[in-house]
């Protein structure tokens, strides 16, 4: 495919999004003043500002052009990842677990873990999400430049060591903050920028119903053929959904993962923490409206010959991938390419600047003030917080590099949440919800639990078990195999943790207050008018999620 | 922060200068077009999404900055 030509209009909204968010940071800056500034944003955000970052800090353009492929290759099902897998643990981490995050003021989800249980469990889990952070980091980056060097014809290193410099700059210079604020910026690039795909792809088919008319059956609905794997893209059944992706997964990411939680701690007080995700619940279940309908639009469109779109071929192999920017290749004009690149950019510098700002904190307070300097002064964290950013920018650059040189690392990426994630939501909803759960079962649970999902990964991977095993079916596919990977991987901790906790010492009811269900006063909200009670707005949401899971079911 | 800095302006005024800004450039790339009708080969172009979408990124954009503009965050 010959590269997308850009215009005049085109290079200048390119340029006025950096000129944006280096202005955003330098503009920051001034009100960038400690430690908590630095970190948490100064704890001064509404719940549409942290939800929307919330939400976006999901959403980087490796997101949304894995999606659209994943929705070309598996069909409708790829939405059981915004809905059923997303939904219920936002709202869970809203109603349920926020009271203990945000209560007792930690400035982490490792922060909480060296509360609830000890130092050994904290740093366990500081360093796998630091390892885990610069990874994807750096894959994001290599991702980003291989995408701009396909479609644009960019040069492979100019492009990630300039974009990779801007992230640095404006995180080091307000930290969490700007972070937070080119989050919201690409929130709304990536609609205005992307949603034209699926507006105008309808217009050009005809309708959304001549859409589904036109694609197989196990590719336009979301649950009806999901009793017999055979039946459905995904090769998966509903019990790999619900167990593995419902619940493990998706617990796992979105109550756990500090990279997200992060938004919610930044906001002004409980009552906006609990709405944040509840909020972003709202616009979470809207984006299979541009991801979604764009692969199935691709997917339509490949099979008319008369269309003349075609994804790309790597070594043989179809790159999914190729779905969403062959689609702005076809549909946006001058200047409208502009914008469509600027949103792809926006997802990939902001989700740099999520992963890099969620590493700093974890660095500094939970590895280098926890074990290397325990007596290291505020303006002394917020030095090593600027520090932490840059290094952690070059390491993400490293990465990129190792990433090139070995491509099949991509592999091993796509399962690497469900090492770190899946066992760590046994290990919170122990702790959070019982109080018999002691340190040591916290450790060694999580420690088997991580252990036992990295095996099995190596055990499907080298062929060293049949992967059938794992997922009670001889026909599936490596999604299926992810979902219930994370579901043992979960089960194991939770019965460690539960066994272990047995035979060990608990820590005193008066070291768990406000940390455990039971010890913790509920958060009232008995002042708050119905239509502003997170528990109201929540179960909106979930009966929003029942409409749109029975509509396409 | 200390009394003596001005008060930080709301993310929500800096998405109305940018929608605004971007969508006038989206704008006039549309009109070229319109001018110069062989300019742009996209498919759909006879619709001249550019000139549609760039309004609307403008009106956005407008509302964001109208509501915004004296507003601060404390």
């Amino acid at each position: 495919m010959p590269s997308i030509q850009l215009t005049f209009p085109d290079w200048l909204i390119i340029f006025l999004y950096f000129v944006f968010v280096l202005g955003i940071g330098i503009y920051l800056k001034r009100y960038t003043k400690n430690e908590s500034d630095f970190f948490l944003a100064g704890r001064k955000n509404s719940f549409w500002v942290a939800g929307i970052a919330f939400l976006s800090a999901n959403l980087g353009a490796l997101e949304l052009l894995g999606m659209t492929g994943m929705t070309f290759r598996y069909g409708m099902y790829v939405a059981h990842f915004y809905w059923i897998g997303a939904v219920p643990a936002m709202l869970f981490l809203g109603v349920y677990m926020m009271p203990f995050y945000y209560s007792s003021r930690i400035n982490s989800i490792p922060g909480y873990l060296k509360l609830r249980f000890d130092e050994k469990t904290r740093v366990l889990n500081g360093i796998s999400f630091a390892v885990m952070t610069l990874l994807v980091s750096g894959i994001n980056l290599y991702a980003m430049a291989l995408v701009l060097h396909t479609f644009l014809g960019w040069n492979w290193d100019i492009s990630m060591w300039i974009s990779a410099a801007t992230v640095a700059a404006y995180v080091t210079f307000s930290g969490l903050m700007s972070a937070i604020f080119t989050e919201i910026i690409q929130f709304f690039l990536i609609w205005f920028g992307l949603f034209l795909v699926s507006i105008l792809g309808i217009i050009e088919i005809g309708s959304l119903q001549e859409i589904f008319n036109r694609i197989p059956e196990a590719y336009n609905t979301l649950w009806s053929t999901s009793a017999d794997p055979t039946q459905n893209g995904m090769m998966v059944t509903w019990g790999g959904i619900v167990l593995g992706l419902g619940f493990v997964l998706s617990f796992g990411y979105w109550t756990t993962d500090f990279l997200v939680v992060q938004r919610a701690f930044s906001a002004k007080d409980l009552h906006s923490a609990r709405m944040t995700p509840i909020v972003a619940s709202f616009f979470k279940m809207a984006v299979p409206f541009i991801v979604i309908i764009a692969g199935l639009i691709a997917l339509v469109l490949s099979q008319d010959p008369n269309s003349g779109f075609v994804l790309l071929e790597d070594g043989g192999q179809i790159n999914y991938d190729s779905a969403l920017p062959l689609l702005i290749a076809r549909y946006y004009p001058n200047g409208l390419i502009g914008l469509g690149v600027t949103a792809l950019l926006a997802g990939f510098m902001a989700g740099q600047a999520g992963n890099i700002s969620a590493f700093n904190t974890v660095w500094t307070y939970d590895i280098y003030r926890s074990v290397l300097n325990k007596k290291a002064s505020d303006s002394h964290l917020l030095w090593m917080g600027r520090v932490a950013t840059i290094v952690g920018i070059i390491l993400s650059v490293g990465t990129a590099y190792w990433a090139k040189s070995f491509p099949t690392i991509m592999d091993y990426m796509q399962a690497i949440f469900s090492w770190v994630n899946a066992p760590l939501f046994a290990t919170m909803l122990l702790g959070m919800f019982v109080r018999r759960i002691t340190p040591n079962g916290a450790f060694w649970g999580l420690l088997a639990g991580m252990g036992s999902s990295f095996t099995l990964f190596l055990a499907v991977k080298f062929n060293w078990i049949d992967q059938g095993l794992i997922t009670f079916s001889n026909v599936t596919s490596d999604m299926a195999a992810n979902f219930w990977r994370a579901w043992w991987a979960w089960l194991i901790c939770f019965i460690m943790t539960i066994g272990i906790s047995f035979f060990t010492k608990r820590k005193p009811d008066s070291e768990l207050v406000g940390l455990v269900k039971g010890l913790t006063p509920d958060a009232s909200t008995d002042h708050f008018p119905l239509y502003k009670k997170p528990g109201f707005i929540a179960l909106i949401s979930v009966l929003i999620l029942l409409f749109l899971n029975i509509y396409f079911w | 922060m200390d009394n003596q800095s001005p008060k930080m302006k709301p993310i929500w005024f800096f998405v109305g200068i940018m929608l605004f800004s971007m969508g006038l450039i989206v704008t006039l790339s549309g009109v070229y077009d319109l001018i110069n009708p062989n300019a742009s080969t996209s498919v759909l172009s006879e619709l001249h999404p550019n000139i549609w979408w760039g309004g609307v990124m403008m009106i956005f954009g407008i509302i964001f900055y109208v509501t915004n503009k004296n507003e601060t965050v404390n």
